[in-house]
């Protein structure tokens, strides 16, 4: 390393010499089947990483293809069947598909054994099976899309979905349904591991709060999925048999439905962003080489976040005649389960206070997510706020404050963390100057996008029209191009983080000058993790520790 | 420039019509405007000031300029602060909304009250003087109009943007909503929930009229029968009459007057009669039965319409007396058809 | 894979010399003691449960609501259950749920025939119930009380034409009976769907245990699947006083 301080703490091995571990969990066992019935958490998370990112491609297809017709505000590139096509597979996959398991599944399953000092998770049967079960409801969710989709919104509103639709409704509910069940089974292993697989001296509060943020995701997939699975049995029951469990004509009630469903997808939100806030923790002390700012309190904030989250659904139903004072109520909680995300942004932000800051990659993606979803996290009040909700619910005003919060927050973080992890997964840097770029394009792409949303959810444009009056056209033409933009902001990471794959400058174990225990073992780890389990003999995040580890090695090889 | 005259005109023409703020053509617009502006300007600073902080301590703690970090735990009385601050901002909103969402929500008394029933894929409301239009509304300005609201079908949402409000439209509950006009011209409806396939062709125009215009608009657009009329027909075709004609040897409960009275229950409820109270009672007699009467009456599920489920509730809202009824009963009872009564009438207009 | 790595893997030598534990060919190599293994499993199964109690809550709920609503419904409903069939049907998963608990116990004593005569007996008990549930089931069937197209009021509005001794129900109310017979049959029904998966698990468990797979102190499927079992017995211990008896001629 030179004695003059660049502008970088990307530390590498001298490339002419370096070379990647001789023995590291990709080349362990060669062949199909070695990938297909691996139990290593690490093969796990790659199987996760190809298809998650496959099924992102395909719902961003989907997101295209509905920017495009919204070009124009007659419904002249489809019609209006196939365009309600569109926004449902979108919906479905981009939730269920892509953004519930992103974080969790390449991230979470990659990083949680490495981060507590484990050899893998505590079941790592279950962990397979999981992929499996998620690629069941692809597979699935595929199929209905194929036999000639489903059009019921991606929140399979009652009685529309169950006696007024002619798609494929049941296959549809099927798909989800089991792949609820891949998400109750990550998180069961989640807590489990994160409980009784902790290396000697990794305390609670010394876990690094990406392990913070996964357990309390993992209690909402836990404690959340299995409504969301008795709703979809009920609501297939019902479509199959003619029931009227929530047919207001044979007794039933549909409001019940929308009980059900939220308690579910109101905390699934949060299950989508409490990883992606976890990622950001991480790159941001070590891009400021500093401990996170008030650490308990974002560890809590994230269980409190979780806490909160099961008990603000009703916001969604505030137009549907529930009674008033169950409105106050809901309403109030809603105000309160904002406070922990502002108390974790400021605690972001003031991490940088007095730090060493450098801006690579990673570090610009969690400086697009704080942006991004500050405006995201504000609007939300916008709807907690009751009057205001009249006005704004179901209209453009939604879609942009979920796609603010969702992709603005979830992608971003999960962009982040893929940079930050990628030398750790494949044991190659990506080129940072393209990555950059894209990080850029990404950020303006997506303000471009989805900006004007809020400025046509005021003026009332409701979603998931086909067709609009003429005068949104220029505001719609505006996140059209946007949406071109962020279109290009995603294909480049697709490319250059393939081309890295060969090409890539070596990283080393520790490009980052990362203090996790993940970082302390070969790039990219050997199968078993750790040759022997290590102990956790200093606080995390605790640079000082890393300074005199480093200083060691160095005085003992020289 | 090269730019065609065409292109450059249709350019202009395109910008020119392009809204970004919507109409305050209600009462309630400049309130929820208000509280609009006042989180805007929450988000506004709230994102500044994030992004002031980030910028600022990048540019002073970056890497050249700061190369050694030095550690913080963390600040209880930062974080106090700035978990407070926020608290408190929120929870001036939620009283805000709160107060708004009760005046939005909560009719004055002297609204005057269409029906509307939403179906796949159209709006239809439904005058008390019984005129009828199909993805329209006329409405008088400068007077509380309050909707009475069904579906027939699936969840709909009826919205008006320039007027700040919506409601949900459902199936099997009367929802309701008001507002008063403060502006003549035509404003937007639209369906916000999704409905189906024509989900975005199920969209109309609200007319506010002055309330001379209006009255000849009402005149012109009668169809000669009101629905209370129209519910009268069916209270006499569907045998309503038979039991509910305040009779001494009645078997039902007489209905005149029973609009907006307090009514005592079979089970030792007291319910309030309202529009919700008669409809239920129409299609669930059984667990509506008046203290003192028999659970016998059928249940007319399936074979009314919601258009004249509102009819009939519109007739027994205006009952004043039994006079009508009875006269109905002797005229049926002698074998001759009830006056005005084309034996086709049933519900469906 | 697991087993063979777990003899040859240096940090298990450790952990045994450390803690003195045997190795099991269970143990999996990442766990760093077999205590840890277990406790691992079982925690996993108790946080399982509590996913099965959340699936199991929707339908709670749903049912709560509308007893509340159709309270009459819900009474002529229940009273066309058996509650004879119900009472011994109660008796008998109790009766699994405790041979299921004396194999646990047989399997950490390491009596290997006794627990597997206690497998068999649960496998039967579970068997028997199913039985008597298809029983009561096909009843139903018979009297077109299976909510859908071919549900048949009747009954209800006029019991007097069937030899019930019952006030009848007025047809808008008696419509109401289908809400019943569908929480009934989606409640029971999910309940006898993990019974039978139980029975499935039990049939592998059984030729194990005759193997003696859990009777050299590895006990942990035993063990977790009677954490299963009993979730499925307390289940029951629910659904048969909201269904058989609460509501119950409260009439008279």
């Amino acid at each position: 390393m030179s004695t003059a301080v660049g502008n970088t703490i990307v530390s590498l091995p001298d490339q002419s010499t370096a070379q990647l571990p001789k023995r590291h969990y990709i080349n362990n066992e060669y062949g199909l089947l070695s990938w297909l019935l691996t139990e290593d958490h690490k093969r796990i998370a790659l199987l996760y990483l190809f298809s998650v990112t496959f099924f992102f491609f395909i719902g961003g297809a989907f997101a295209g293809l509905i920017r495009l017709e919204l070009l124009t505000p007659q419904p002249d590139l489809v019609a209006a069947d196939t365009y309600n096509k569109f926004f449902t597979m979108h919906g479905l996959i981009m939730i269920f598909l892509f953004l519930v398991p992103s974080i969790p599944g390449v991230l979470g399953n990659f990083l949680i054994p490495l981060m507590i000092g484990a050899r893998d998770l505590a079941f790592p049967k279950l962990n397979l099976l999981s992929w499996y079960v998620y690629m069941a409801g692809g597979t699935l969710t595929l199929a209905a899309l194929v036999l000639g989709g489903v059009d019921t919104g991606w929140t399979f509103t009652t009685p529309l979905s169950t006696h007024y639709l002619n798609t494929h409704v049941i296959t549809a509910a099927m798909a989800i349904f089991i792949t609820g069940f891949s998400s109750i089974l990550t998180g069961i292993n989640f807590i489990v591991t994160i409980h009784r697989m902790r290396c000697p001296g990794m305390t609670w509060f010394r876990m690094p709060l990406f392990l913070w943020a996964h357990y309390a995701a993992s209690l909402l997939m836990v404690l959340g999925t299995p409504v969301l699975a008795t709703t979809l049995v009920l609501v297939a029951l019902e479509r199959l048999f003619g029931i009227g469990i929530f047919d207001p004509a044979k007794g039933g009630d549909p409001l019940l439905f929308q009980h059900l469903f939220w308690f579910y997808s109101h905390p699934a939100v949060y299950i989508m962003i409490l990883p992606g806030m976890g990622v950001i923790s991480e790159v941001i002390s070590t891009c400021s080489r500093k401990r996170i700012f008030g650490y308990t309190a974002v560890a809590f904030s994230s269980v409190a976040i979780a806490l909160f989250g099961f008990f603000v659904w009703e916001h969604h139903m505030f137009i549907m005649g529930v009674s008033s004072y169950s409105a106050l109520v809901f309403s109030l909680l809603t105000m309160l389960v904002a406070v922990p995300s502002a108390i974790k942004i400021f605690n972001w932000a003031f991490t940088l206070q007095k730090g060493s800051i450098t801006f690579e990659t990673p570090m610009l993606y969690c400086f697009g997510f704080m942006g991004l979803f500050t405006i995201g996290g504000l609007t939300g009040v916008f709807l907690g706020s009751l009057g205001m909700d009249i006005h704004l619910t179901e209209t453009y005003f939604v879609v942009a404050h979920f796609h603010f919060v969702m992709v603005g927050g979830g992608l971003m973080a999960f962009l982040a963390g893929i940079h930050f992890w990628w030398p750790k997964m494949t044991g190659r840097m990506y080129p940072e100057t393209i990555s950059k770029l894209a990080a850029v394009t990404t950020f303006i792409g997506f303000n471009l996008t989805f900006l004007p949303q809020f400025v046509l959810g005021y003026l009332g444009l409701p979603r998931r029209y086909a067709a609009y009056p003429p005068e949104f056209q220029v505001l719609n033409v505006l996140s059209t191009a946007g949406a071109t933009v962020l279109g290009f902001g995603y294909m480049l990471p697709m490319l250059y983080l393939v081309w890295s794959l060969k090409y890539g400058a070596i990283a080393g174990s520790n490009p980052w000058q990362a203090t996790g225990l993940e970082w302390q073992i070969a790039s990219p780890p050997p199968t078993e993790n750790f040759a022997e389990i290590p102990i956790m003999d200093h606080e995390v995040y605790d640079y000082e520790w890393l300074a005199n580890k480093t200083k060691k090695e160095v005085t003992t090889v020289g | 420039m090269g730019l065609s005259p065409v292109l450059w005109q249709f350019l202009v023409n395109w910008l020119h019509n392009a809204t970004l703020f919507p109409a305050e053509a209600s009462t309630i617009a400049p309130y929820t405007d208000a509280l609009y502006f006042f989180l805007v300007l929450m988000t506004i600073f709230g994102t500044t000031l994030v992004a002031v902080l980030v910028v600022v301590f990048s540019a002073r703690y970056s890497r050249q300029r700061s190369p050694v970090a030095t550690q913080i735990e963390g600040s209880t009385l930062l974080e106090t602060t700035w978990t407070i601050i926020p608290l408190a901002i929120f929870l001036v909103v939620y009283v805000w909304g709160a107060l708004l969402y009760f005046r939005i929500y909560n009719p004055p008394t002297n609204a005057m009250n269409i029906y509307i029933v939403g179906k796949q894929w159209m709006w239809k409301a439904e005058h008390p003087g019984g005129q009828h239009e199909i993805d329209a509304l006329h409405v008088p300005l400068g007077q509380p109009v309050q909707l009475t609201m069904i579906s027939q079908d699936v969840f709909h949402s009826f919205s008006v943007p320039d007027f700040r409000i919506k409601r949900e439209v459902i199936p099997g509950r009367y929802s309701t909503v008001w507002f008063e006009a403060t502006k003549v011209g035509r404003y937007h409806l639209f369906c916000s929930q999704y409905c189906g396939t024509q989900h975005s062709g199920m969209v109309g125009w609200i007319t506010v009229m002055t309330p001379e215009d209006y009255k000849t608009w009402l005149e012109q657009s009668t169809s000669g029968q009101s629905l209370a009329q129209n519910g009268e027909r069916l209270y006499a075709s569907m045998g309503c009459n038979s039991c509910h004609n305040g009779t001494a040897a009645a078997r039902g409960p007489d209905l005149a007057g029973v609009y907006g009275s307090k009514l005592t229950l079979t089970d030792g409820r007291q319910i309030l009669v309202d529009d919700a109270y008669l409809r239920d009672a129409i299609l669930n007699p059984s667990a509506h039965v008046t203290a003192g009467y028999a659970a016998i009456m059928p249940t007319y599920q399936g074979q009314l319409s919601e258009d004249g489920l509102i009819d009939l509730v519109e007739f027994i809202k205006n009952m004043q007396s039994d006079y009508r009824v009875q006269q109905t009963l002797v005229t049926a009872a002698s074998g001759e058809s009830a006056p005005t009564t084309p034996p086709q009438a049933a519900g469906e207009r | 894979m697991d087993s063979a790595l777990a003899t040859t893997d240096p940090a298990d030598l450790h952990a045994e010399q450390e803690h003195g534990h045997v190795s099991l060919p269970q143990h999996r190599h990442h766990f760093e003691t077999v205590e840890q293994q277990r406790e691992a499993g079982s925690f996993g199964m108790w946080l399982f449960l509590l996913t099965e109690i959340m699936f199991f809550g929707g339908m709670f709920l749903a049912y709560l609501l509308y007893r509340n609503w159709y309270y009459p419904a819900f009474v002529v409903g229940s009273n066309q259950l058996s509650v004879r069939i119900g009472t011994f049907n109660t008796m008998v998963l109790i009766t699994s749920g405790f041979c299921m608990a004396i194999g646990v116990w047989a399997a950490e004593v390491r009596k290997r025939s006794l627990l597997t005569a206690m497998l068999v007996t649960t496998t039967l008990l579970g068997v028997l119930f199913l039985s008597l549930k298809y029983d009561e089931y096909h009843e139903k069937y018979e009297l077109h009380h299976i909510p859908g197209n071919n549900f048949n009021v009747s009954m209800f509005t006029n019991p007097a034409g069937y030899g019930i001794k019952e006030a009848p129900l007025p047809p808008d109310m008696a419509q109401k009976t289908q809400v019943f017979f569908f929480l009934y049959f989606a409640m029971t029904g999910m309940h006898a769907l993990h019974m039978i998966i139980g029975l499935g698990i039990l049939c592998w468990l059984i030729p194990r245990a005759r193997r003696g797979d859990f009777s050299s102190g590895y006990v942990a499927p035993v063990e977790n699947f009677a954490l299963y079992w009993h979730f499925i017995d307390v289940v029951w211990l629910f659904l048969y006083p909201l269904l058989y008896l609460i509501n119950r001629h409260p009439m008279h």
